[in-house]
């Protein structure tokens, strides 16, 4: 190789060239990473930790924190008229600088050499540390943080056991109410600003900066405002540290006792990618999940905080029947049973299905099956429908549109609502399955429901149609339990169950499917709920050849709706002026 | 290893009958009755006996004060010289415990408490001590020198909920301990 590496182009630069990229040399080994990538990147690509505080792939990178210092060097410049000499394995021989730089507001470039360990760096590292820990205080048995803060797992790898620091520590704000949401302990902060760059660059709000100098330096929030931006608790998720702590988790429990179970917010239509973090049966907090087609690492808080009607005190658990004007629990079976009986006899124009874009891809398969057993044609939606916020909040408040759309075979399934609603209130109409929805919310009155010889309504949660109702079957919550969804960019995405329904309340595809057989007996009756998706995977054509598990955490693209995320926008082009990693 | 080879003793005829050893130990045991009824038995005193034999009435007579100071007994919570619980509820002994006998619910001290700084405390703290194994684990992982093991060891109730330790009830067999870091004082 070596005689041919000066006649024909066969050296690694020129190699890596022609794929846009350049060779770089970390800790030893040499790699090729594209043209243009941060150090602190390529390092991660090369599998080596450089620890960072403020470098976030989705924000600008200030480069404010140091932590990320690693030695580096270039082959020396050749002087004037000086042919470069490269050696036997084709590289140059690196020159490796005296002094650190940071690895993630650089880039890469040909034949550089990274060194993420030794004397150098770890006597940065170190140095770093203990500025750092000088002014923080001994918070960690009362700080949220505790369990997931770099400070603290830092400070155990690269940190001193001891301080040396004997003057008395810098005070400052502590437990600083600066929003509804969001709590600020300025003593913690190690100023990386993360949150200041997010709430200027992805919330488009930016009321927080530093005051002050030196040792002083105080984040806080504009005079007379206040963190109140719907996307604010992002900024808790984001501080490395346990400067910022949520409100609503604050306190509740430390997370090292947390199960982390991956799933999709159900709240909109864009279905942002959420890990839900419960303990025992109990959910605790929910975060976004970084997704980069669906949510980038972002989620609005009012998304994050519905969790919390899981445990109301409405919630259903036992199914209900009507005797003598009052509602008594009874077993799943005998309510199914008693369910089914009332849609025996009545013609299809005589029956209505009333359920809900909430439900899963299984669930209203399901549904479809149903209304073809009761053999009628009434079957509708209910729609929610407001205004997108322009970053993650869809206009679609409904989390499976989409795929109820490609479910049903219908391209407007809300479209018989008047029709339906007109029949009840007639009298036409003797019988209904009401699932997921509270028809009283979506314009019924108490008095149109009352006509209803037979309502039977399937739903979570205790409410006025509930009320009304014949038999009351009691569901789960998107937390308890399994299925499929498509976001309105057509990605179909999983739900995965994270805690088991409380009582005698059953996912929804159980209870469906038992209503299934006993109106249609020759129906076919699913065991589990990979044969619901097996099913639909023979019925829809989009979801040919896929599986449960084949969806995977992060989803499958399924369709091209069109519609697009307008935060993920903002981000792409932000990535293409080369602005942020992403 | 090296192996060492046992020598069986070699037995006489009597020991082969077994017979005249067991006589042999009951007339020890007569010995030492005659002993104990003309109160001359051996040890009685440092023993703290009863006075019949060196056998200890439990529970009218206790060893308490022979307990020596690493004694672990039940474990409890402390207050400090301010009245101050020091308890934290970082939860990590709920962590460590093996059998997971502790139980927190973290609770945040009002703005208008005198200790608002310290920010968190127990909302409740309760020990099963049908499952605590007396290991000691809480009390070494204890980063606010809050819980201890003290010497009650006669921990007895007639139900399941009467052997869990509440807040309450851990305070009381826990008291007031002097001499600890201060380190919530007014530097902080």
């Amino acid at each position: 190789m070596s005689d041919s590496a000066t006649t024909t182009p066969t050296l690694p630069k020129d190699l890596a060239a022609e794929k846009g990229m350049v060779n770089v040399q970390i800790d030893g080994h040499w790699i090729q990473v594209p043209k243009g990538t941060r150090m602190i990147e390529a390092c991660k690509m090369a599998e080596k930790e450089v620890p960072h505080y403020c470098y976030h792939p989705k924000l600008s990178s200030p480069g404010n924190c140091r932590m990320c210092l690693v030695q580096m060097g270039m082959p020396p410049r050749p002087a004037p008229g000086e042919e470069p000499k490269f050696g036997e394995d084709g590289y140059q021989e690196i020159g490796w600088m005296p002094r650190p730089v940071i690895a993630c507001a650089n880039t890469v470039g040909e034949n550089m050499g990274i060194r993420t360990g030794g004397d150098l760096v770890e006597k940065c590292r170190e140095g770093v540390m203990e500025f750092l820990l000088i002014n923080h205080p001994l918070d960690c048995p009362i700080c949220d943080q505790a369990g997931e803060c770099s400070l603290q797992e830092f400070s155990v790898e690269h940190g001193k056991g001891t301080s040396r620091f004997q003057e008395n520590k810098v005070k400052k704000p502590k437990n600083v109410d600066i929003g509804p949401r969001i709590r600020l302990d300025d003593e913690r902060c190690i100023m990386c600003s993360r949150c200041i760059r997010f709430m200027d660059e992805v919330a488009d709000d930016p009321v927080l900066g530093f005051t002050d100098r030196g040792t002083h330096t105080t984040l806080s929030v504009h005079p007379g405002r206040k963190l109140d931006n719907n996307y604010g608790l992002n900024t808790v998720d984001i501080c490395p540290v346990g400067a910022l702590t949520s409100n609503d988790f604050r306190f509740q429990m430390r997370v090292w006792f947390l199960k982390e179970t991956p799933s999709i917010d159900v709240n909109c239509g864009t279905g942002c990618n959420t890990t839900i973090w419960t303990r025992g049966n109990e959910i605790f907090r929910v975060t976004p999940r970084e997704n980069n087609e669906v949510n980038s690492a972002w989620m609005p808080d009012s998304h994050r905080l519905a969790f919390h009607e899981i445990h109301s005190d409405r919630r259903l658990t036992s199914p209900l029947t009507l005797s003598g004007g009052q509602h008594a629990s009874t077993t799943m079976e005998r309510a199914v049973k008693e369910a089914a009986l009332g849609f025996e006899g009545l013609p299809g124009n005589e029956v209505a299905i009333i359920a809900s874009a909430r439900g899963t891809n299984e669930e209203l398969l399901l549904i479809k099956k149903i209304k073809e057993a009761l053999g009628t044609d009434n079957l509708v939606l209910i729609g929610r429908f407001g205004e997108s916020d322009g970053k993650l909040i869809s206009a679609d408040r409904n989390p499976n549109t989409t795929g109820a759309k490609m479910v049903l075979g219908d391209d407007n399934p809300f479209e018989k609502y008047d029709q339906i609603k007109g029949d009840i209130a007639s009298g036409q109409i003797k019988a209904a399955l009401v699932i997921g929805e509270d028809l009283t919310e979506s314009g019924y009155s108490s008095d149109e429901l009352s006509k209803l010889q037979h309502l039977v309504v399937l739903n979570i949660l205790s409410n006025a149609t509930a009320g009304k109702a014949h038999v009351v079957l009691p569901g789960a919550s998107f937390a308890e339990k399994r299925g499929s969804m498509v976001n309105v960019t057509g990605r179909l995405q999983r739900l995965n169950r994270a805690i088991l329904p409380p009582g005698e309340s059953a996912p929804d595809w159980e209870i469906l499917s038992a209503l299934l057989a006993e109106l249609n007996p020759e129906g076919p009756k699913p065991q589990k709920i990979q044969d619901v998706f097996q099913m639909l995977a023979d019925e829809v054509a989009e979801f040919k050849d896929l599986t449960l598990q084949k969806i995977g955490d992060l989803g499958v693209q399924v369709k091209d709706t069109g519609e697009t995320i307008p935060l993920l926008e903002k981000e792409r082009k932000r990535i293409e002026n080369r602005e942020i990693v992403g | 290893m090296p192996v060492v080879k046992l020598q069986r003793p070699t037995l006489t005829t009597s020991e082969k009958l077994t017979l005249p050893s067991i006589f042999k130990g009951f007339l020890v045991t007569l010995g030492h009755a005659f002993k104990s009824l003309a109160g001359k038995s051996r040890g009685a005193d440092s023993l703290n006996g009863s006075g019949l034999g060196v056998t200890m009435q439990y529970p009218e007579q206790k060893w308490d004060g022979e307990l020596p100071e690493y004694y672990r007994g039940a474990p409890a919570l402390v207050t400090d010289e301010q009245d101050r619980e020091r308890c934290v509820s970082c939860q990590l002994c709920e962590f460590i415990c093996p059998p997971k006998a502790i139980k927190i619910v973290p609770g945040e001290i009002p703005s208008d408490d005198e200790w608002a700084k310290v920010e968190k405390r127990p909302k409740a703290f309760d020990i099963d001590m049908i499952r605590c194994i007396y290991c000691g684990m809480c009390e070494e992982v204890c980063p606010e020198q809050a819980i201890y093991l003290r010497k009650d060891y006669a921990i007895t109730g007639l139900s399941r909920a009467e052997m869990v330790h509440d807040k309450e009830k851990l305070y009381e067999i826990g008291g007031k301990r002097v001499g600890l870091v201060n380190k919530w004082n007014e530097l902080k």
